[in-house]
């Protein structure tokens, strides 16, 4: 857990060695910040105990017994979202990882091979490419998910899989990250020595420069898995067969349906729960892997 | 700084000694091409096309002929800037526009201020539990908005909120969240747990990266750590904040999930709460793609205008801070 802190620390104890942090006479806790941060932290936790809580209480006690009070209806209620409609819960999970998993490893396989092509080699408009990608990011979703259903809909494509894997790809902030880190982490005498042996161009990038881009694409790679994972509009206005749902979209359905029966609302938070926990497992095992630093572009050379 | 593209082969244009000629190098020469290619076929089929799709939709309307019935019966004819007037007359559009400016206007100080006061508390010497409250405030980024909305939706319910509970037990009195005022807190809390944590890393990571000796003139001088915090660290760290700042604003006005996810829960929320639930709801609720495409095109307008008028005005103060 505290893999991140060592790294966040080192850059700046690299830069003065054996500095002295004021006088020694003062050591103490800063109290004020200490207690700032812990609020932070409470309040940003607070939703996650709740579900986790929730989880455990039966339709009747969900409203009935106070908040944070555990019950006792846990394995009763995975037992009745495991029978909801045949387990489509699990389908839905299992749609999420394939749409996450497969979609950020695709974005990762393009945005590594532009990413390579804008820092190292120069040609003649270089800048306009990368500044029109980057102009990608900043369109408004909304403008993009309408028509790409309409066009979808003429190659007979909606309501597949393909048709919320395929607009996701593209993701010009990872080509910006595998530029920049691209950039710092492939020296150009190791491209030119390449050459000098007689490899091509493919060969030098999949064996030379692939291997020291691993740290910033792993990086690229979990940022479109999060992106992907969390994305609601494009799955809500593509699909509209459930098989295909992601999480997002089936726990939302559920919710609708929930408004009519109350019953399905301990599903609904048993869902949840299921679904954030092993985010947050996850969460906690990358996030040594995961360069924080090159979220605002800033990249140790 | 923060944004700094390194650029070790200089800029663009920049004189460079030219290697000797030799076969690999003509190679070289079409290879970012071949690079490039995949990212502008996925730029033109997913990006370019559909924007420019979405304009011509825009520009066009459908006209029916006799019942509508039959092959050719309907045919899209020009339609000049009608959709636009048409969408720009659309009180609808308008109140929700007012709603999500109100809201942003919550939201992004809020959670900005947050994230920077909470990176300033990371960077401060002698802080304990600096790495677990990191990534506990961070957790929330990796939780999809639809989950966020679902757990707060709960936790907004009297029957099973907690707050209730305490507000019951004081006897005080409970406003209900999810209607009139409060439910733009309600919302704008949203967002604001989603997304302080992630703009807290990025603020702190450009805090990271002043070196120790900026700080060192000023600790002789004997300024205490806030003056530090105002006078260096803040001012350092500009160029992030104006940059939280800019993706804030567009991820802002395009607020969807959300408040889609609160509707089942109360009546207050319409269908057109957010510009962006109205332009849905016009494309396959009401069936009119093309004015669905206008108002996407004027969403997307007003979002960039807004957005890069910000970087404008906050580079040019900027500018003006470094010439005095």
């Amino acid at each position: 857990m505290s893999s991140l802190a060592v790294r966040k620390a080192a850059p700046a104890a690299g830069t003065t060695p054996g500095t002295a942090q004021g006088p020694p006479l003062r050591r103490r806790i800063a109290l004020v910040p200490t207690l700032t941060l812990l609020l932070g932290a409470l309040y940003c936790l607070l939703p996650v105990a709740w579900v986790v809580i929730a989880s455990t209480k039966s339709g009747r006690e969900l409203f009935s017994t106070f908040t944070f009070l555990p019950g006792t209806g846990f394995t009763q209620n995975l037992r009745d979202l495991d029978a909801y409609r045949d387990g489509i819960y699990w389908k839905w999970m299992g749609n999420s990882a394939l749409y996450a998993g497969l979609g950020a490893l695709l974005s990762t396989a393009v945005s590594a091979l532009s990413g390579y092509g804008l820092a190292i080699y120069r040609f003649r408009g270089r800048e306009t490419v990368f500044g029109v990608l980057m102009a990608g990011v900043l369109m408004p979703p909304v403008i993009l998910a309408i028509p790409q259903y309409l066009l979808l809909a003429k190659a007979d494509l909606t309501d597949s899989y393909a048709s919320v894997l395929l607009p996701l790809v593209l993701s010009p902030y990872g080509i910006y990250l595998a530029r920049i880190y691209a950039t710092a982490a492939v020296p150009g005498d190791v491209v030119e020595a390449g050459r000098m042996d007689g490899a091509s161009e493919w060969r030098i990038f999949t064996r030379v420069a692939l291997p020291m881009m691993v740290p910033g694409l792993v990086t690229v790679f979990l940022f479109q898995f999060v992106a992907v994972w969390n994305n609601f509009l494009l799955p809500y206005i593509m699909l509209s067969d459930d098989e295909k749902f992601p999480i997002t979209l089936g726990l939302f359905t559920l919710l609708e349906q929930g408004s009519n029966t109350p019953a399905l609302y301990t599903l609904v938070i048993t869902g949840a729960m299921l679904a954030v926990i092993p985010l947050i497992a996850l969460f906690l095992i990358i996030q040594r892997f995961w360069s924080l630093d090159l979220l605002s572009g800033a990249v140790k050379s | 700084m923060t944004t700094a593209h390194r650029e070790p082969y200089g800029a663009e244009g920049a004189p460079y000694a030219l290697p000797p000629r030799t076969a690999a190098r003509e190679r070289a020469r079409s290879a970012p091409y071949f690079f490039l290619l995949p990212a502008t076929v996925l730029f033109v089929l997913f990006f370019a096309l559909p924007i420019g799709y979405a304009i011509w939709l825009s520009l066009h309307k459908v006209q029916v002929k006799g019942l509508g019935l039959g092959s050719g019966a309907r045919t899209e004819i020009w339609a000049g800037l009608e959709n636009y007037t048409d969408a720009l007359t659309d009180s609808e559009l308008l109140d929700g526009a007012l709603r999500v400016l109100g809201y942003g206007a919550l939201v992004i100080p809020v959670m900005l201020g947050l994230a920077l006061l909470f990176a300033l508390m990371l960077d401060t010497d002698k802080v304990r539990l600096a790495p677990v409250t990191r990534l506990a405030t961070f957790l929330p980024y990796a939780i999809p908005g639809v989950v966020a909305a679902l757990l707060w939706g709960f936790l907004y319910l009297p029957d099973v909120s907690p707050f209730y509970f305490v507000l019951d037990k004081l006897g005080m009195p409970q406003p209900n969240l999810l209607d009139g005022g409060p439910l733009y807190l309600a919302l704008s809390n949203i967002a604001v747990w989603g997304g302080t944590g992630f703009n807290m890393i990025v603020i702190y990571t450009s805090l990271r990266a002043i070196p120790a000796e900026v700080y060192e003139a000023a600790k002789l001088d004997g300024a205490s750590p806030l003056q530090i915090a105002l006078r260096i660290k803040i001012p350092m760290v500009a160029p992030s904040l104006i940059l939280t700042f800019f993706f804030s604003i567009i991820a802002t006005l395009q607020v969807f999930s959300e408040p889609t996810t609160l509707k089942p829960l109360t009546n207050s929320v319409s269908t057109t709460w957010s510009p962006l639930m109205k332009v849905y709801r016009d494309a396959f609720g009401a069936g009119d793609i093309h004015a669905a495409a206008a108002e996407a095109v004027i969403i997307a307008l007003v979002t960039l205008v807004l957005s890069f008028g910000f970087l404008r005005a906050a580079n040019s103060r900027t500018k003006q801070g470094e010439a005095r």
